[in-house]
Order: structure tokens, then sequence, then C-alpha cells
């Protein structure tokens, strides 16, 4: 790590979305661990109409959050409303309350007697003794006119802070309201790092000087760079200002193909499934790299016609006119199961049947899938790709490509995502016409760490080292044969590292439609020879944080 | 009160996961609705429809038969409309 030449406190953590924003910093309201000893309140009766009000404010404030809110985060909020107003529960408060506690213990008491009770009865009822807890900070800091936790109101835009944010604090989150989010903990998997992201907002996470920095001491955050300036002098504010707007300008004028300074190009493509597929015609990219099919498929009771299956895919052709659209082989199984799919045994779902392996025991269903996208793009005004999800071996390969080609698939390739694959891609790409890396799931089998267990965000950090070793090997092999070998994983999406793949050989990036313009900017500026001398350098990072820094340094040292 | 009439039906429990997640939210929606306040029992527990807590705490599961009963001269109706949403597919109410 460079020496920073400045004596004003700069806080280092991880840059998971980028952006630069300046505001005054604020903490997000913490849950009140211990109650101050009980003061000897206004007898029962005013005691009880106290908590009464506290639980009724609540759920007040509960259910004007649950109507402005959607899909999951209404059911949380929805529920947890609905025990705030629980007759039982004010009952118990009641019977605390006449025992002579003033309101606050007598909330805090009465919520944790059914917590225990809900703790024992387990499973599901267990997590819900997670939404007490939360009844409870919230009716307690009510009571005490403490600040509440989850997002604080705050009348000028602000810096987000927090230890992590939970999925019903995101609810909250108004874009222009908070400016960049700064966490302590959380990794670059964390939910916090995936809805900056999807938010466009400039996030840190895993920076654990924030904890110590005032509320409204006013803050740089630089989410490209993972750094923080607490407390600014003249100068800084002015430079950060300089570089927030020519950053902003680069992104505004950010448009047409991918290319690096010196006119090396890089597909820019998108990664689409259903819905988001009419927004997407309107990006700015060069067409589709990731088509998922799961969606003409799931809540569905039977197989979709083959008919059916080729009208839905004419439909998104018919939106990418001129441009590629690589649709993916249906990719379920196990823990995606469908009624008319056969799964198989397999206690381990990410190891089991999915993908192409379901081809042994559901005859006919990716030939039917195959006919249904040869026939939408026999009339298609674009260039239609075919891949197979979960390939492991070339044989694979070999008969999926022989299956699309019987189908009239002109250009059919695989996708890699099974490290062995990855391993003999100097074979592979003897068989394919192009290559596409699937990095989230590459990490998930090359660690052995499953992708939905949180603690394992390093492990599955897309930086790591041994997981730019499979890209780089994969990559090599295509550009050696001639074929194109994409990247359409979380990895695409981060401009620093979409550097290291260009220089790792890879001709496409796949990603969300809001980094599309923040990868190409990045690419605009860096040549070809600068990217491959950032792609050896990430290479001999220790792990994922490493390779990263690493980067980082060299970029802006 | 003593002269009011009970109103008492037993159901079996329809939903797939019991008297739990949406399906207990869908109960305590719809017995805020009714005109007078709804019990279910389940073995000897009888609990207040509106609560979800106490819902909770009875931990009917998919096929157990539960009471449902009221009190006072709308007991009838409510009862009734209790006992068809419980014998209902509520794993879709949302």
């Amino acid at each position: 790590m460079p020496a920073l030449d400045t004596t004003r406190p700069v806080l280092e953590g991880t840059g998971v979305s980028p952006g630069i924003a300046i505001g005054p910093m604020v903490h997000m309201g913490a849950p009140i661990a211990e109650l101050p000893g009980p003061v000897s309140g206004g007898g029962p009766d005013i005691e009880f109409g106290r908590a009464q009000r506290a639980l009724d404010e609540v759920a007040r404030d509960l259910e004007q959050r649950r109507d402005r809110a959607e899909g999951d985060a209404f059911a949380v909020l929805d529920a947890l409303s609905m025990l705030a107003r629980d007759p039982a529960l004010i009952d118990a408060v009641g019977a605390e309350v006449d025992g002579g506690r003033p309101a606050p213990h007598a909330v805090d008491a009465a919520i944790a007697g059914f917590r225990t009770m809900l703790e024992a009865a387990g499973g599901y009822l267990a997590e819900r003794a997670a939404d007490l807890t939360d009844l409870r900070n919230r009716a307690v800091a009510r009571l005490l006119h403490l600040p509440m936790p989850g997002i604080p109101e705050h009348e000028a835009p602000f810096v987000l802070a927090a230890e992590d944010l939970a999925p019903a604090d995101t609810v909250d989150l108004r874009p222009g309201h908070v400016l960049a989010i700064v966490t302590s903990r959380g990794g670059p998997t964390s939910h916090t790092a995936i809805i900056a992201k999807a938010m466009g907002l400039p996030c840190i996470v895993g920076c654990v000087g924030i904890a110590e920095v005032d509320d409204e001491t006013l803050v740089i955050v630089d989410g490209s760079a993972g750094r923080v300036t607490a407390d600014p002098d003249a100068d800084e504010i002015a430079a950060a200002e300089r570089r927030k707007e020519a950053r902003e300008a680069l992104l505004a004028s950010s448009a047409g193909p991918g290319v690096t300074a010196d006119g090396h190009g890089v597909q820019l493509l998108l990664n689409i499934g259903s819905a988001a597929a009419g927004a997407a015609e309107e990006v700015d990219a060069e067409g589709v790299g990731l088509l998922r099919t799961e969606f003409l498929f799931l809540d569905r009771t039977t197989e979709p016609t083959v008919e059916e299956q080729t009208a839905s895919y004419h439909e998104i052709f018919a939106g990418f006119a001129g441009r590629k659209v690589v649709v993916r082989t249906l990719d379920v199984g196990a823990d995606k199961p469908l009624p008319f799919v056969e799964p198989g045994p397999g206690d381990n779902p990410a190891l089991g049947l999915r993908g192409w392996r379901l081809i042994a025991n559901n005859p006919g269903l990716i030939e039917r899938q195959l006919e249904a996208i040869a026939a939408a793009a026999a009339t298609a005004p674009c260039e239609v790709w075919v891949m197979a999800p979960m390939i492991a071996t070339v044989t694979e390969a070999e008969d999926f490509v022989a299956l699309a080609r019987a189908a009239g698939i002109a250009t059919a390739g695989v996708m890699v995502e099974v490290p062995a694959l990855a391993l003999q891609a100097e074979r592979l790409v003897e068989v394919v016409d192009f290559v596409s890396l699937g990095t989230n799931d590459l990490s998930q089998y090359t660690f052995a760490a499953d992708r939905l267990v949180g603690e394992l965000g390093e492990l599955l950090d897309p930086w790591q080292p041994a997981v730019l070793e499979l890209i780089a090997r994969t990559a090599t092999a295509g550009r050696a044969a001639g074929v194109p070998v994409g990247v359409c994983g979380e990895a695409a999406s981060d401009p620093n590292l979409a550097l290291v793949l260009t220089g790792f050989g890879c001709t496409s990036l796949s990603m969300s439609a809001n980094a599309v313009a923040e990868v190409r900017a990045g690419l605009a500026t860096t040549t070809l020879e600068r990217c491959e001398e950032l792609a050896t350098l990430a290479l001999t990072g220790t792990d994922g944080r490493d390779a990263r820094t690493r980067v980082l340094a060299a970029l802006t040292g | 009160m003593s002269t009011e009439t009970t109103v008492e039906e037993q159901v079996t429990v329809a939903s797939k996961v019991g008297l739990h997640a949406r399906p207990a939210a869908a109960v305590v929606k719809a017995a805020n609705e009714l005109p007078t306040v709804v019990k279910i029992g389940k073995d000897g527990r009888v609990v207040d429809a509106r609560s979800m807590l106490s819902l909770l705490s009875l931990g009917a599961e998919h096929g157990d038969t539960v009471t449902v009963s009221a009190e006072g001269p709308d007991a009838a109706e409510a009862v009734a409309a209790m006992v068809a949403l419980l014998a209902s597919n509520l794993d879709e109410a949302s």
C-alpha cells in the first residue's frame, strides 16, 4: 500500500461500487442493547399509556414504509407491523406495568417472553423471534427518545455509515437522499454491496474505521479507491469535486462499442432474464451476453410448448436488431426445481443434477428448447448464439454442440463454470464456437464455497487469483484458437476487474445494464498493454483482497 | 353475557405450512375485519384470532383440527367466515 501524503484521517475499506460522494456522514441508529436502570414511572396507567402509544407509533411507521415497499420487503414490514399491533403483546405489556415496571422495561420484558417461546419452538417460529427483536429495538428507542434503529431521518442528503445493512433497511434507501454507503463489516458479496451497485451508489465495505467517525462529520467517499477522507480541508474538497465532475462527464460522454484507449475492441453486453428485456433494449450495449431462459419455465406446472417458447424468444430477439444475443439453455435443477423436470436424487443441490446434467433424466427437454430457439433465430433480426450451462467435460461440450447443430443453430458454445472444464480449455476450444465464463459459479466450485452462505463472501470475491488463473487459462486457449471467450458473471461488472479480464484476452464482458457506462469509460482510458500489466499483477495477489489492492494501487499510484 | 349464544365449529387446517407465515397473517387480517372477536382453539388452548403471536403459539399444522368460536349476535356469521378461510388454501394468499 502506498504511503498517503496527507495529515487528514483517511480510512481504508474495500470499494465495491465506484463513484465519489461528498457530504455529512450519519450513522445508522444502533439498537439499544441495555436499558438504563428503571426510573420510577408515573404509575401503571400512565406507563401503560406510554407503551401503547409507542407501539402504535412504531406500527404506523412500519405501515407507512410497508406501503412504499414491494415484494419481500412488503411482506417483512407487513409482518412486523402486525406484531406491533398484536393484542396478546399489548396484554403482556399491561401485565408488566401492573407489576411495577416503567414502559420501556415493560415492553422489553413482554417481548422477551414471546421471543423465548418462539425460539423454543425452532424452525420458522425461531425466525420470527428476530422480528420481535427488531420490534423491541424500535419501541424502546421511541420510549427512550433515542434515534430509531434503521436508516436515519436526515434533512440534507448524507453518507450512510453502518455496521452492515439488513434487507429490511434497504427499503428506505432513496437515491439522491443517501449519497453513498460505508459499512464497517460485510464483504464484496454482501447484501449491502449488491444493493449499492444496483442503485448506482458509491459504496465501501469492510471500512473498520468508520465506526469512530462522529455523526455530521463531512466526508469524501471514493468508492473506486475504497477510501474515506474524514473532515477534509478546502483543497481536498475542491479536488474531490473536480474528480467527481470529470467522472460524471466521462460517463455521460461514454457511448458506443467497448474499446481500449489504443483501439482494442471488447464487446460490452447485457445479462438479462425476461421482464428486464424491454428496458435493456434501450441500453447502449452491443447486445445480450447472457439471456437466462429459466423465466419461461418457472411458475409453470407443465413445460411450455415449442410454439410458446419460440414466440417468447422471438419477442426478445426483435428488440436487439443488428446486435448479438447469447441464449443460455435451461439452468434449473435441484435448488430451483420445476414440477415437470425430474431432478434425481442428491442432498447437495449445487453439485447435483442441474443445467446440462438434466438431460439424462429428462429426454427431449433440451431438444425442444433448442428447436424453439432455432425457429426463433431463423427469422430474428439479430445474431443468435446458444450455450449450455454446467458443462464439465469436453465430451459433454461436443454432445451439446452436436445437438445444437442438429437443431439448426449456427453458433454453439458452452459456459465454463466448472473448474474441470477450464483446466481442459485447450481441448475445449477445438470443439466449440465460443466460450462464456460464469464467474459466480466458477468461484463457488473452485473454492468449495456455497454461494448462499454469506460468511464465505471473501472466498467468493471475484478478484480471487485462483479464479482469475482459470479465466486467464481459458482466455489464452481461446485466443490461440481464435475462439471468442466472454465473461458473464459478477466479475465483468467491476470496472477495474474488467481491465484485468481484458488483459487476459477476454473478448466480451456481459453485465447488468447500469454497469455498462462505467466499464466502457474505464476501458476507454486504458491501453491494452496496460490491461495486460494489470492482469499479470492481479495474478500475483495472495487472495481476492490483495489482488484488488495491488491493481488499485497501480491504477491510482 | 351468559345468555348470548356461543357458536363453535371444528375445521381442518388446509394450509400446507400450517398456521404460520402468510396463512397466519391472512387469519389475523380477516379476524380484525370480522364484526366480533373470533377465537381459535387447539388441544384445550383457546386464543384470540387477531393475535399473530397467539396463533403462532398454537402450533397448528396442516391437517390439524382446530375449533373456531365466537359469541354474540354476529357469532354465526363470523365463525362461518373464519372456518371457510381456514379450510381454503391460504398458502397463496399474500
